[in-house]
């Protein structure tokens, strides 16, 4: 149920560029992009066409080399690390890795107390704060009394994934931006995870960015979609609009080469 | 019915862990591949779609163990051979295998033809230079991928590229089975579509035999292959035709798995998409009745005591569940009427 009104976070004229003279490469290019409260937004584009650029701009892991982000209708500021801290209060991620996403010295209780702190909970009695980890925990149909005490690479992929997503349930952010949440995970946990980022959507209202290359996942979760190119939106709308009647040529290409099953495949178009 | 190729009797094998016990990952699995046709095996992680495939090519390494069974490659019995012998007759020739990483699987540090050299050279020593680059010359450009790429080192390529070149090393000596595992699980959607493009290209030129296809992204089995083979916790629950098992499910874990499939086609979207609760047993105690009894929506009591075997119907069709096809058919027909 997205809230048309709001606007809760905006990019002007975003862009990125690596590199300098002839080895520069514009990985973003003048992106503008409104995303409303409770709205899900899908960017779809194949490898390379600069999604994870703008995610992390974004997210203010990079700097933009030029262009503005608007956050709650006010400039973002990240000069300090206090108010960068306040910023990814209201913003969150989950990446592709999960393997990757996860300090390997610090076991699965500290991740999540780690979320009960940012969310200021330092004070709480012991009970609350357990009580807390293992709600979240049951949320993404986890065992908590299971993982205590264990570091986060003795889970499988699909577990770590949705320890993920239990973070995000005790942080509970405006924004949650998901980086191909389920491009490294089997079909059958992918749709688990979907499942439970919808409820977890659906319970607290927040802003999610799906970025991905799976035009049918993109179907399925989102409200609006865009379709990136060389760092460039070539077409947007709502998700029907997009993906059943494309108007870019690229779109249409892209939606030819996903396997379907009711419709023939065709494979002469590569 | 075309002339078998590969035919896998009863073949079981297991890991032995460091603490002495035995994980059945391959159990009592049976399968039959033609020549001129393609097989896919689905599931997902950790169901042992992996193992069955190292344990196809007789290619036995601790922890893997070979238990019971019997393979045969093109009228040959490799069951007992050692891994030595596996290597220098089998491996290439008869039986070749993609990789899950394949990107990974070229050297680094070397140009795409040396690498060549030295497959060639570890079967046949006596090949000349000139002759395996202008076979690898040949072969490259009748799969279309340009031969100087061969001048390339592997950082140097993209990840699509690497793995084409990767299928096209592995089907340099001509072999008669070919296994596919997860080739496209890394790339996108279009680099996907070219590797499919490729290895349906090496069916149709003659490259390779049969084909052996695992993933576990239905809608791509679907495209792929003309018969499909479920697998669940070491064992094979449902096999027959790609359209029956797609459109048509009997095992109610087959069932969930066509739940779980996003395709962007008009309708979809409204579909509510269901996961399967639970996660697969361990292995190293399986359950002694149904292995899919704990996540199954129509268990009974029987389910879990009674040891389940394979169900023929007419055909290649098999499944294996407690039920009899009509009753199955009648919960799921229930099923959609209650939803309704």
């Amino acid at each position: 149920m997205p809230d048309e009104k709001t606007i809760c976070m905006k990019a002007s004229g975003l862009t990125k560029v690596f590199g300098l003279g002839r080895q520069k490469t514009v990985a973003v290019d003048h992106v503008d992009l409104d995303l409303y409260q409770g709205e899900v937004v899908s960017i779809v584009g194949e490898s390379g066409s600069g999604k994870t650029t703008l995610a992390k701009m974004l997210l203010g892991l990079i700097s933009p080399t030029e262009g503005d982000v608007y956050f709650l209708g006010k400039k973002r500021d990240l000069s300090s690390q206090k108010k960068k801290q306040d910023y990814w209060k209201n913003i969150q991620a989950i990446f592709q890795d999960p393997f990757a996403s996860y300090n390997i010295f610090h076991k699965i209780d500290d991740v999540l107390l780690d979320c009960i702190y940012m969310r200021g909970g330092r004070k709480f009695p012991s009970e609350e704060k357990t009580g807390l980890m293992a709600k979240s925990c049951g949320f993404v149909n986890l065992k908590f009394e299971e993982l205590t005490n264990k570091y986060p690479f003795e889970l499988s992929g699909g577990q770590m994934q949705r320890l993920m997503i239990a973070r995000i349930f005790l942080l509970k952010p405006k924004i949650l931006l998901a980086d191909e949440p389920t491009s490294m995970i089997d079909a059958c946990s992918r749709a688990t995870i979907l499942e439970m980022l919808m409820r977890l959507r659906n319970e607290t209202g927040m802003t999610v960015i799906f970025i991905t290359h799976d035009i049918g996942l993109a179907y399925y979760v989102s409200d609006k979609v865009y379709i990136m190119e060389h760092g460039k939106f070539v077409e947007s709308g709502t998700a029907d609009e997009v993906i059943l009647h494309p108007k870019a040529a690229y779109t249409r290409r892209l939606i030819n080469d996903v396997p379907k099953i009711y419709e023939e495949w065709d494979l002469s178009t590569v | 019915m075309g002339k078998v190729i590969l035919e896998v009797k009863e073949l079981t094998t297991k890991y032995i862990t460091r603490f002495r016990e035995d994980i059945y990952a391959v159990d009592h699995v049976s399968l039959r591949v033609e020549e001129g046709k393609s097989l896919g095996i689905a599931g997902e992680s950790g169901c042992g779609k992996s193992t069955l495939a190292l344990s196809l090519m007789g290619y036995y390494f601790a922890p893997l163990h070979y238990t019971s069974g019997e393979i045969v490659i093109a009228g040959r019995n490799i069951t007992g051979m050692k891994p030595d012998d596996v290597r220098k007759m089998v491996l290439g020739k008869e039986i070749a295998y993609i990789p899950q990483a394949a990107m990974n699987a070229l050297n680094p540090t070397q140009k795409v033809i040396s690498f060549i050299e030295d497959v060639i050279h570890a079967h046949d020593p006596s090949v000349g230079k000139k002759e395996i680059h202008d076979n690898a010359r040949g072969m490259f450009e009748t799969l279309g991928l340009p031969a100087e790429v061969l001048q390339k080192y592997p950082v140097e390529l993209s990840g699509g590229m690497k793995q084409r070149v990767v299928i096209a090393v592995s089907v340099l000596l001509l072999p008669r089975v070919l296994i596919a595992d997860e080739p496209s699980s890394a790339l996108d959607v279009t680099s996907q579509k070219m590797v499919i493009k490729m290895l349906r290209q090496l069916m149709e030129i003659g490259f390779v035999g049969s084909m052996i296809f695992i993933t576990h992204e239905l809608p791509l089995l679907y495209n792929v292959t003309d018969e499909i083979m479920v697998m669940y916790a070491g064992q094979i629950v449902e096999k027959g035709t790609a359209k029956e098992v797609v459109f048509d499910p009997l095992h109610p874990y087959a069932k969930g798995l066509m739940g779980s499939i996003i395709v962007p086609e008009q309708g979809l979207r409204n579909v509510k998409l269901t996961a399967i609760p639970g996660v697969p047993p361990n292995l190293k105690n399986p359950p002694s009745g149904c292995r899919f009894a704990e996540r199954c929506k129509y268990v009974m009591p029987e389910c879990k005591t009674n040891s389940i075997g394979l169900r023929d119907l007419d055909g290649e069709r098999a499944y294996r569940c407690i039920l009899p096809e009509k009753e199955l058919r009648a919960l799921y027909q229930r099923e959609v009427k209650t939803n309704a």
